[in-house]
């Protein structure tokens, strides 16, 4: 079948190419329905990334954040018409150590091999996992990102030492509301403080226990452990911030992506014992554990619904470009491309 | 609001004469590495609102078709090979009367037309046949125009120029409430019949709706040599 894919070719162009897609005994066939942008796809649409980098990714499909609908399995896995949510971590070799998003030999869709914004996904039963039939589906669309937060506090809790009174949340973008709602959800005892730099912002995150503008925090202010959920530019002082105030022996869970190095105060790190600790993408584990969760705490899926922003529908090339632009200019939230094309 | 059955017909009825010194009609003709009619099969067999798809043939390749189904399509029980028509409408007139002897045929039933030659159609352009067909009673999918059209009644002097902002070429699919159709069909004289070679343009003379559905440029229909070359380009990602 000749499955039209669209491309990336050079920073703000897509192009419409096809690929051929082959029936066979193990691979299912989804089609999209509803596809989120991130961060990382914007950098490059924007072509924020090095030079070299871009030669070397594109033409690639954007889109890692999608949701689907069944519409061919030999499996016998699903069945036709069931709402899945698509991995993008596609491992090629199992480890019994590593987890499947830190082995190098994986490939990522939308990094290095095509992502979602096709007609149809062509992948194996392990890549996708089976949405509750009434979800909020521009919820859904989004379902990855949550995931690597969920991940990344699973990790930190394997980790962190067990004295979890105060964990302060660095970042009013959409990762640190994601990240402080799930922890807060996980954790309801523990204190979950947010820190940004926006007060509208800030005035959102109404189930955390405190937020704080970062030039005002309070003096006698202190804190068990820490997220970074800042990234970009933003990122080294966030990381400074979170070591003054850390108490000694405090995890930091960094989640946000720079492009530069970060130059961090290692003294006070060493003086104060701090672990770091780099979290990075999802498995198959962490989008199943999720999707559970959605389903026994509806109330998170409604507050998850608070950072939907634009819904585009897509029917034209023109239409993601449009998508794309109106991405680039919002405050906060996730914008939904509803795939008809 | 769902209603009626909906079948995918596909139109295999070429022979090929256009195709140079090619032997085989046009739509066995490989691309990147499958015949052309498989990969427009494949299309359909995609979307679950087809209770059948019907591949309609001239009566000598009809063996050839189901062994290249058999081969590279994968197994579904919907898709089935009949005998072709003598002519465009007289094969879709078989594909309504299959459907008929199936038991399917009522008011609502649709057909979604379709040239085997043409592969890369949409999941989209399927989905709004349907829709639009549901809806209006006919559908046909066209883009805009894109070169002048110019007409000439003998072939030599210009007549007219139309206004090409309405203009439009027509590819397929072609969608109809089947029922309806073929009754228009029958009530047409020999004559008529003869001349009104495109099944919407029976339904356009008769003063019905038809609406419009929008095509996609990569939506070619491969007639000529020049027209293979531009789908191997148009498969650059392979």
């Amino acid at each position: 079948m000749l499955n039209a894919v669209y491309q990336l070719k050079k920073p703000r162009q897509f192009e419409l190419v096809f690929k051929d897609i082959t029936f066979d005994e193990e691979h299912i066939i989804v089609r999209p329905t509803h596809l989120s942008i991130c961060n990382a796809d914007q950098r490059y649409y924007q072509g924020n990334r090095p030079e070299e980098i871009l030669n070397q990714k594109l033409p690639m499909a954007l889109i890692h954040e999608a949701i689907g609908k069944v519409v061919y399995d030999p499996t016998g896995e699903f069945q036709v018409g069931d709402r899945v949510v698509m991995i993008p971590n596609l491992p090629c070799e199992e480890d019994s150590v590593i987890a499947e998003n830190y082995l190098r030999s994986s490939k990522f869709r939308a990094s290095g091999t095509d992502g979602f914004m096709q007609e149809y996904v062509q992948t194996t039963a392990d890549r996708l996992v089976k949405l509750p039939e009434d979800i909020n589906l521009t919820v859904a669309a989004f379902t990855e990102i949550v995931s690597v937060s969920y991940h990344a506090i699973e990790r930190f809790m394997r980790t962190a030492h067990e004295r979890r009174n105060v964990i302060g949340v660095w970042g009013d973008g959409n990762l640190g509301y994601i990240t402080s709602l799930l922890l807060k959800s996980m954790y309801p005892e523990i204190q979950v403080y947010v820190l940004g730099l926006d007060k509208s912002k800030l005035n959102d995150f109404t189930f955390a226990d405190g937020i704080y503008l970062v030039n005002a925090i309070p003096e006698d202010f202190q804190i068990d452990h820490a997220f970074e959920c800042v990234g970009g530019n933003g990122a080294p002082r966030a990381i400074n911030q979170i070591i003054d105030y850390i108490r000694p022996e405090g995890t930091i869970g960094i989640l946000g992506v720079t492009e530069d190095n970060a130059p961090i105060n290692t003294r006070m790190m060493l003086e104060k014992g701090l672990r770091m600790i780099g979290s990075s993408r999802s498995g198959r584990e962490d989008f199943v554990n999720l999707v559970d969760l959605y389903r026994r705490r509806p109330e998170v899926v409604d507050y998850l619904e608070n950072i939907v922003g634009e819904q585009v529908v897509i029917r034209d090339i023109k239409d993601m470009s449009r998508a794309f632009e109106k991405d680039i200019h919002k405050l906060i939230g996730k914008t939904i491309m509803v795939w008809e094309k | 609001m769902e209603s009626g059955k909906v079948y995918g017909v596909i139109l295999a009825g070429g022979v090929g004469t256009r195709m140079g010194n090619v032997e085989k009609p046009k739509q066995f003709m490989e691309l990147g590495g499958k015949p052309i009619i498989v990969h427009t099969i494949e299309k359909f067999v995609m979307n679950g609102e087809f209770c059948g798809i019907l591949v309609l043939t001239p009566k000598q390749w009809m063996k050839h078709t189901e062994d290249l189904i058999r081969k590279y399509v994968t197994k579904d029980e919907r898709v089935k090979v009949i005998e072709g028509g003598a002519t465009r409408n007289e094969t879709i007139m078989n594909a309504i009367a299959y459907i008929d002897g199936q038991g399917d045929l009522d008011e609502e039933t649709i057909i979604v037309t379709h040239d085997s030659v043409r592969p890369f159609l949409t999941h989209r352009i399927i989905e709004e046949n349907i829709r639009y067909a549901r809806e209006y009673g006919a559908c046909d999918t066209v883009i805009p125009a894109t070169d002048t059209i110019v007409e000439s009644m003998d072939n030599q002097l210009i007549s007219n120029i139309p206004d090409r902002s309405k203009m439009y070429q027509g590819q397929t699919p072609q969608s109809f409430r089947a029922k309806h159709l073929k009754d228009i069909y029958e009530s047409l004289t020999k004559e008529e019949k003869e001349i009104l070679t495109d099944a919407c343009k029976i339904l356009v003379i008769k003063g019905e709706k038809v609406h419009l559905v929008d095509g996609e440029e990569s939506n070619i229909k491969i007639t000529y040599p020049y027209d293979l070359r531009v789908a191997e380009a148009l498969l650059g990602g392979i």
